[in-house]
C-alpha cells in the first residue's frame, strides 16, 4: 500500500519535475562526462544480462554500446545502472541516466504524458501464450476455462482480460509477483498455460524440467514494441539516439558487418559510403565525428550482428527474426535512409 | 560356640568387590534406554523421528552430492536430458560464478583491494572477540576508527578531489567549535567549578584531528583506479550494508534510547519523533525514497550515490529499532541503581556509562543480536534499488543468463544463497551466546 502511494505521488512529481528536468544538451554532458550513462533493467536474457565476467550484454545493452562508439569511438565508454520497473522512468527524469534502454514498451501515455520520447523500436515483442504438448492445444482460440499463470500487475494480465472477455470465454488468472515463481509454478502444474512477452516465454521455457514438452503457440495477442527512452525536449540528444539505431538497420540492409567494415569502406556504393562517413557530414550534423557510423558497424555490429548475437537461433534463447526481420525480408524493421 | 562360628562363615570379612553396572544402563545403550525409548510413547516418538531425519538426510544428500554436477561449461552439464539423470544441485553453476557473487561487477584487475578489505576486516574482527588477545583495545581502536577509512579508499579508490572551499569551511568550523569549548570551560572555571580545561580539549581536538586525517586520506591520490559502487556486487555489498548498518545502529540508537528517557522535553522530543517516524515506515519504502524521490528533490546534477543513500536510509532506520531495544534494557535497571550512581556523585555521562549502560546492554544482547541478524537480512532489499547483493547477483544470474538456464541451476542458486546467509547469521548467534554466557552476572537461571 506503501509503496503504491509512494508510486502515485512519485508519478506527481515526475510530471511536475518533466518539465524543467529535460536540460537542453544531454549530449554535451556526456561528452563533458566521458561516457553515456545508460539505464537498463534488472536482468533480462537475450537484452541485459551478465556475462560470465559479470559485464553487461544483450540487445538494450548494445544500444548504449553504439551510442558509446557514434560519441567517442569506443563502445565501453558507456556505464550502467540497473533499474526495476518502477524506478526506470525517475531515473530519466532526473538525470540520472541519460537513457533508458530497458526493454520499454513504447505506449501513447509514456510517450505523452511522461515528459519522454521513444527513440525507436529495437525489439517488436507481444505478448505469447505457452502450453504443454499433452493438452494438445495448437491455438490460443482453443483455451476456455483455462488457469493462465502470469506476472502480477503487469500489461500482460490485462491483455489477457482484454482477450477472453472480447469473445465471453472463461478463464482463471494465477499471478506471481516475480517471472521465477510464474515459471516454477506452470512447471508444477498449478496453471495450464503460461502467458509473457513472447521473448520472454522463450527463454522462461529454458528454465522448465521438460523444455521439449512445451509449446509456443503461434497467436499473439498485444503489441510491446520496446525501445530506448529519452527525456523530452533535447533534439540533439533525441536524434543521435533515434539515427545511431537507424544507422545499424541501414547497415544490415547494406550487408556492412562489424567484419567486412573495412573492406567496404572502399565500396564504390554511395549509399555504403554514406554510413560509414566516407562522404558527407551526417555525423557532423548529429553532433559527433562522421566517421561515427564506422565506429559503430565496427564496434557493435549491424542491427542483424546484434539480434544474432544475443537472442538468435544459435544463443541459447534461439528466437527467429520473426517480425524484427528487415522490411525488405518480410519484418518489419524498416529504417530511414541515411542521405 | 559351635552355633556362633557357622554364622561367623557366613559374615563377610572384606568388602565385595564393586560389580560394574549393568550393560543396559551405561554407556550409549544406557544412554539411549534412559532418554530415547524410556516408554512405549518415547520408543514410538524415537522411531518416527529418526524416520524423519533418515529420509531428510537421504534426500539432501542425494540432491547435494550424489545427483550433483560438480564440473560444466554452461548449462548443457546440468540438463537432465544433456547428462541422463535428474540433476540434483549443479554446483558447476556456483563454481563458474562464485568470483561474481563474492565481488559483483568490480574490476578483475583492482579485486585484491576487496580481498585485503576483506581480510584485515577479518582478522580485526577475530582479534576483537578473542578474550586475552594482546592489544585488543588497539585493534578495536584500528577496527573502529581507521579500518572504515581504509576500506572506504580501498574500495573506492579514494582521491575524492575535495574542493578546497570545503576544506576552508571545514578548517574555519573546528576553529569556532574549539574555541567554544575553550570559552565555555574558561567560563566554568572563573564560576569556580571543577572542570579541567585541557581534557575536555583533548576530546574535541582527538576527534578534529581524526576527521582532518579522514579529509586528508580521501582526498589524496593513491593512484589507484577509481570503482564506482555500482559496480560494486554480491557478498562485497551485502557486506557493506550490513556492517555499515550493524556499526552505526548501535551508538546512535543507545543516543536515542537515552534521549527518550531524557528530561529535556526538546531532546525527548526529537527522539521520540525520529524513532516513531522510522520504525512506522517499512524498510523497502525508505529504500524506494532515497532511491526515486530524493533525487527529483535534489537540484539537476546534484547526485548522491545510490550505495550511500542506502546506507544512511538503512542506517537510521536500524538505529531506531535499536534504540528500543536498548530503552527495554534501560527500564529494566532499578531506579536504586540511578540513585546510587548519582549519591557517589557521578556525573550523568559517568553514571550511564560506568553504572547503567553495562547493565543494561548486557541485559539486551538477544534483542541487540536479534536486530543486528535482522538488518543481515533485510539487506536483500536493496535489490530493488538496482543494487545488487549477494541474493540479487544470485538472481540475476539464475533469472537472466541464458547460458545456465536449468531447473537445477535456479534452486542451486537459491540453496546456496541461503546457506550463505544461515553461516553469518548463525556466526552471530553464536557470539551473542558467548557473550550472554561470558557476562553473565547474577541472572542466569
Amino acid at each position: 500500500m506503501k509503496t503504491k502511494i509512494l508510486a502515485i505521488a512519485a508519478g506527481a512529481a515526475i510530471s511536475m519535475v518533466a518539465a524543467q528536468a529535460a536540460s537542453a544538451a544531454t549530449l554535451d554532458d556526456i561528452k563533458k562526462k566521458g561516457h553515456v550513462q545508460c539505464g537498463v533493467s534488472q536482468g533480462l536474457a537475450g537484452f541485459s544480462n551478465p556475462d560470465d565476467k559479470g559485464n553487461w550484454t544483450g540487445m538494450d545493452v548494445d544500444v548504449c554500446r553504439a551510442l558509446g562508439a557514434a560519441i567517442f569511438g569506443d563502445a565501453t565508454k558507456a556505464k550502467y545502472t540497473a533499474l526495476s520497473a518502477k524506478e526506470r522512468f525517475t531515473a530519466l527524469q532526473s538525470g540520472e541516466v541519460d537513457l533508458l534502454s530497458r526493454n520499454t514498451t513504447w505506449t501513447a501515455t509514456r510517450d505523452t504524458a511522461l515528459g519522454l520520447n521513444f527513440a525507436g523500436v529495437n525489439y517488436y515483442d507481444g505478448q505469447g501464450f505457452m502450453v504443454r504438448k499433452s493438452l494438445g492445444v495448437t491455438s490460443a482460440l482453443q483455451l476456455a476455462g483455462a488457469a493462465i499463470c502470469t506476472n502480477t500487475g503487469t500489461t500482460t494480465e490485462l491483455n489477457v482480460a482484454d482477450g477472453f472477455r472480447a469473445d465471453k470465454r472463461r478463464y482463471e488468472v494465477v499471478a506471481f509477483e516475480k517471472a521465477d515463481e510464474v515459471v516454477q509454478a506452470y512447471d508444477k502444474g498449478r496453471c495450464d498455460v503460461y502467458t509473457t512477452d513472447a521473448s520472454g516465454l522463450y527463454s522462461q521455457r529454458l528454465k522448465l524440467a521438460n523444455a521439449d514438452d512445451h509449446i509456443v503457440l503461434p497467436e499473439i495477442i498485444s503489441k510491446e514494441p520496446l525501445g530506448p527512452v529519452v527525456r523530452q525536449g533535447d533534439d540533439q540528444w533525441f536524434n543521435l539516439v533515434k539515427w545511431t539505431m537507424y544507422l545499424m538497420l541501414n547497415a544490415e540492409e547494406l550487408g556492412v558487418t562489424s567484419k567486412n567494415v573495412d573492406e567496404m569502406k572502399s565500396s564504390g556504393n554511395p549509399a555504403v559510403k554514406r554510413i560509414l562517413g566516407v562522404e558527407g557530414n551526417f555525423g557532423e550534423n548529429l553532433g559527433v565525428g562522421n566517421d561515427w557510423g564506422y565506429n559503430i558497424i565496427k564496434q557493435v555490429g549491424n542491427y542483424g550482428e546484434v539480434f544474432d548475437a544475443n537472442v538468435g537461433p544459435d544463443t541459447p534463447l534461439g528466437i527467429a527474426r520473426g517480425v524484427n526481420a528487415l522490411w525488405s525480408k518480410g519484418g518489419i524493421q524498416y529504417a530511414p535512409p541515411i542521405r | 560356640m559351635a552355633g556362633q562360628s557357622k554364622i561367623e562363615a557366613y559374615i563377610r570379612t572384606e568388602m565385595a568387590p564393586t560389580m560394574p553396572p549393568p550393560a543396559s544402563t551405561v554407556g550409549i545403550v544406557g544412554w539411549m534406554r534412559a532418554n530415547l525409548f524410556s516408554d512405549w510413547i518415547n520408543t514410538v516418538l524415537t522411531l518416527i523421528g529418526m524416520y524423519l531425519v533418515y529420509i531428510t538426510l537421504q534426500t539432501v544428500i542425494d540432491w547435494a552430492f550424489i545427483r550433483a554436477v560438480w564440473t560444466g561449461e554452461d548449462n548443457k552439464a546440468c540438463l537432465d536430458k544433456e547428462v541422463g539423470f535428474h540433476v540434483g544441485a549443479c554446483w558447476a553453476f556456483v563454481g563458474s560464478k562464485f568470483s561474481q557473487f563474492v565481488y559483483g561487477r568490480y574490476p578483475l584487475e583492482e579485486r585484491w583491494r576487496v580481498d585485503i578489505t576483506f581480510l584485515v576486516g577479518a582478522v580485526g574482527l577475530a582479534w576483537m572477540i578473542i578474550e586475552n588477545a594482546p592489544y585488543r583495545k588497539w585493534v578495536a581502536i584500528f577496527m573502529l576508527a581507521l579500518f572504515p577509512l581504509m576500506a572506504l579508499i580501498l574500495l573506492t579508490g579514494g582521491n575524492f578531489e575535495l574542493s578546497s572551499g570545503s576544506w576552508k569551511a571545514f578548517s574555519l568550523l573546528s576553529i569556532i567549535a574549539l574555541v567554544g569549548v575553550a570559552f565555555v570551560g574558561v567560563r566554568a572555571q572563573t564560576k569556580g567549578s571543577d572542570f579541567d580545561l585541557s581534557t575536555a580539549l583533548m576530546i574535541p581536538a582527538a576527534i578534529l584531528a581524526y576527521i582532518f586525517l579522514a579529509y586528508f586520506l580521501v582526498d589524496f591520490d593513491f593512484g589507484m583506479a577509481p570503482v564506482e559502487t555500482s559496480q560494486w556486487g554480491g557478498l562485497l555489498v551485502t557486506l557493506v550494508v550490513a556492517i555499515t548498518g550493524i556499526v552505526a545502529s548501535l551508538p546512535i540508537g543507545i543516543l536515542l534510547a537515552l534521549g527518550r528517557r531524557s528530561e529535556m522535553p526538546v531532546v525527548r522530543m526529537a527522539s521520540v519523533i525520529f524513532i516513531e517516524f522510522w520504525r512506522g515506515v517499512p524498510l523497502i519504502t525508505v529504500l524506494f525514497m532515497s532511491s526515486v524521490m530524493l533525487p527529483l528533490f535534489l537540484p539537476e546534477g546534484v547526485n548522491f550515490d545510490k550505495l550511500l543513500r542506502c546506507l544512511i536510509g538503512v542506517a537510521l532506520f536500524s538505529a531506531a529499532y535499536m534504540a528500543e531495544v536498548v530503552r527495554g534494557g534501560l527500564q529494566a535497571i532499578p531506579k536504586g541503581q540511578y540513585e546510587g550512581a548519582m549519591a557517589l556523585g557521578l556525573p550523568f555521562w559517568k553514571m550511564m556509562g560506568l553504572i547503567v549502560l553495562p547493565q543494561a546492554l548486557k541485559l539486551v544482547i538477544p534483542g541487540i543480536v536479534n536486530t543486528f541478524i535482522g538488518l543481515f537480512k533485510d539487506t536483500t532489499l536493496v535489490l530493488i534499488i538496482g543494487l545488487f547483493d549477494l541474493l540479487g547477483i544470485i538472481q540475476l544470474n539464475v533469472t537472466a543468463d541464458a547460458k545456465w538456464f536449468a531447473p537445477s541451476v535456479h534452486n542451486t542458486g537459491y540453496v546456496f544463497a541461503g546457506l550463505s546467509f544461515w553461516i553469518f547469521c548463525f556466526g552471530m548467534s553464536r557470539y551473542s551466546i558467548y557473550m550472554e554466557n561470558k557476562l553473565h552476572t547474577g541472572h542466569k537461571r
